[in-house]
């Protein structure tokens, strides 16, 4: 099983491949940015010009007491307000799953922002297998701990899904890096099997690399 | 828009307990506990002509303001409050001790509350075109030595902010920390952050918009029809015997039921009696929301003229910041410096969030640093006074980052 502490852990190295990406300046739009904690890291660790977008009134309440910019929305209302290239980049950290049209969301984050870092929950790990083939039960753990029926998380992906996703919306795959507190050798040959998540750089096709 | 009677109305409800959040069944109390925070009203007037959007200069003016706090030596803790529709240059505190009421936004501003006058220096100044001390069509017209009545040149929002920002020049504020308001407040501060974009660090507009909606200008011209409809009015040549008080009630009626919600109304009233059992089948009043829109009514007229009313209305029907732009808000809001913060309430159907969201994507557009909230609510438009609780740690959080950043 995928404990807590893992999961943490996991997350913290999302946000480092994340924050890696940000340089001096840079604007930086955080979509499902909770209470803006990683925001204000950015902004104190790599200066950045931060925006986020949160559809919890608390936690937009919380943002803004920790003085980050916010806007209030649903990211299937689209993200109309951002330009072409509006952003040097888009964080989408572990809400892909959540989104009703998860296509449609990744075209308008590499049309909003010059790069998108995307982390996503891999449903192909083992122990997902191992429930649904010898419980023949959905899978849960610590990333997925909701029962099927009052799950936030209405699209799960496996990695090879994603990449196939992103390879038939002509989105380019910069680099991608899977998440993984053991076996880091098998995660390294096989991470659709081995790792919990993955970190995602993508950039339009369209668009000579900078 | 919204007037202090409806709070005052509110508290009742709690008193009586009907459900109300508990913070607002806590403000009373903290009121008797704390010493009476005094406030004193001034004058400040203006030295120059005011040029007014319609063509017309307005000499000799008087603006009417209320100051709390103090103003530090580098003068970067001014906090500006624009009033709305039937508000006035009195926001916080009591002019005296035995004072019955204070000011129209005491639960939001004061020592140790959400702004805090104990850091910012807060003023509000009485709109142009108003009758609570500035310059306005019942004021005496220099030139005639009587009142102005409807020879008072029609004003625009810009004109009120245009008369704010020389009081502000007069206090010897270069940049304010914020400029703050709700409802026709809040189209002044949006007209600040457009008009004098370097004079303002930062602004908090609250369930407001861009522009006047065809809907609100429709409503104001029924309310003004309604007051045109009184034989008092006598064309808005009135005197202290004979005042257009039925006309300006009903205005005021029509007004406050768009400041409500069907559900507030709902909640509160029901299909209740007003002190009986059964119907009178007569057309006198039966129910309890008509009981309540003749007591808003009634207390309206004490307290507000009718020419203004024409005055204010007019203002906001006019109200549009899309207009030198040829409607596109993008280009409107390009030159706003300050950081924004817009607030919207779901049940606000006056000022719908859309609107709010509207102007938010015009700002992020154009790149600007702002915050959106649309906090949610059951009280309409009138949760701008009522969701202190929420509205204030929002309002509190946001100045506090915007004075840290100045530093």
């Amino acid at each position: 099983m995928i404990d807590r502490r893992d999961l943490d852990l996991n997350r913290r190295r999302d946000l480092e491949i994340i924050s890696a990406l940000v340089n001096p300046g840079d604007r930086v739009l955080d979509l499902g940015c909770g209470d803006g904690a990683f925001l204000l890291r950015l902004r104190k660790e790599r200066q950045a010009r931060v925006l986020g977008i949160e559809i919890d009134q608390e936690s937009v309440i919380r943002c803004i007491a920790n003085g980050v910019p916010v806007i209030q929305g649903d990211m299937d209302a689209g993200l109309d307000f951002a330009g072409e290239d509006a952003f040097d980049l888009v964080v989408l950290n572990h809400t892909l799953q959540e989104i009703r049209r998860p296509d449609i969301l990744l075209e308008n984050i590499v049309r909003a922002g010059k790069r998108a870092a995307v982390s996503v929950i891999n449903f192909g790990h083992w122990n997902c297998r191992l429930q649904l083939c010898w419980k023949g039960r959905m899978p849960r753990n610590a990333q997925i701990p909701y029962q099927w029926y009052d799950t936030p998380n209405i699209h799960f992906s496996t990695l090879s899904d994603f990449r196939e996703l992103c390879r038939k919306l002509d989105i380019s795959i910069v680099s991608q890096t899977p998440i993984a507190s053991r076996f880091p050798l098998l995660t390294k040959i096989a991470p659709n099997l081995f790792a919990v998540g993955a970190v995602f750089v993508l950039e339009r096709k369209s668009q000579s690399p900078a | 828009m919204i007037f202090a009677e409806t709070k005052v109305y509110y508290a009742e409800c709690l008193i009586r307990g009907r459900g109300f959040s508990p913070q607002h069944r806590r403000s009373p109390k903290i009121e008797t506990q704390q010493s009476v925070f005094i406030v004193e009203p001034r004058d400040y007037r203006l030295t120059e002509p005011l040029r007014l959007d319609c063509g017309r200069e307005l000499a000799d003016v008087n603006i009417r303001y209320e100051t709390a706090g103090t103003l530090n030596a580098d003068a970067s803790n001014a906090v500006l409050i624009t009033h709305a529709l039937s508000g006035d240059a009195h926001v916080c505190g009591r002019h005296a001790p035995e004072d019955p009421k204070p000011g129209w936004w005491d639960n939001m501003i004061g020592p140790g509350k959400y702004i805090d006058t104990d850091k910012y220096f807060v003023i509000c100044s009485n709109v142009i075109g108003g009758c609570s001390g500035t310059t306005g069509p019942r004021s005496v017209d220099p030139a005639t030595g009587k009142p102005y009545n409807l020879n008072f040149p029609v004003i625009t929002v810009r004109d009120m902010v245009r008369a704010q920002k020389r009081l502000v020049d007069h206090l010897g504020i270069k940049k304010l920390l914020a400029v703050v308001g709700g409802s026709m407040g809040g189209m002044q501060v949006l007209q600040w952050a457009v008009s004098y974009p370097d004079s303002l660090a930062s602004f908090i507009a609250i369930a407001t918009a861009c522009q006047f909606s065809p809907q609100n200008i429709a409503f104001d011209w029924v309310a003004r029809e309604a007051i045109k409809a009184d034989p008092d009015w006598n064309n808005g040549d009135y005197n202290g015997d004979r005042t257009p008080d039925r006309g300006l009630a009903a205005a005021r009626m029509l007004a406050h039921i768009t400041y409500l919600s069907e559900e507030s109304l709902g909640r509160k009233f029901g299909r209740n009696l007003q002190d009986k059992q059964d119907y009178d089948y007569d057309f006198d009043r039966d129910f309890a929301v008509e009981s309540y829109l003749e007591h808003q009514g009634r207390r309206f007229v004490e307290r507000f003229d009718a020419d203004s009313y024409f005055y204010i209305t007019r203002a906001t029907d006019y109200f549009d910041l899309t207009a030198e732009t040829g409607g596109d808000l993008v280009k409107a809001v390009s030159g706003v410096e300050a950081a924004g913060m817009i607030v919207s309430f779901s049940s606000d159907w006056l000022f719908p969030t859309a609107q709010s969201k509207r102007l938010t994507d015009a700002l992020l557009r154009n790149r600007k640093e702002v915050t959106f909230c649309e906090i949610k609510s059951g009280y309409g438009h009138d949760a701008f006074l009522l969701e202190v609780e929420t509205l204030g740690r929002m309002v509190r959080d946001f100045l506090r980052h915007q004075a840290e950043v100045r530093k």
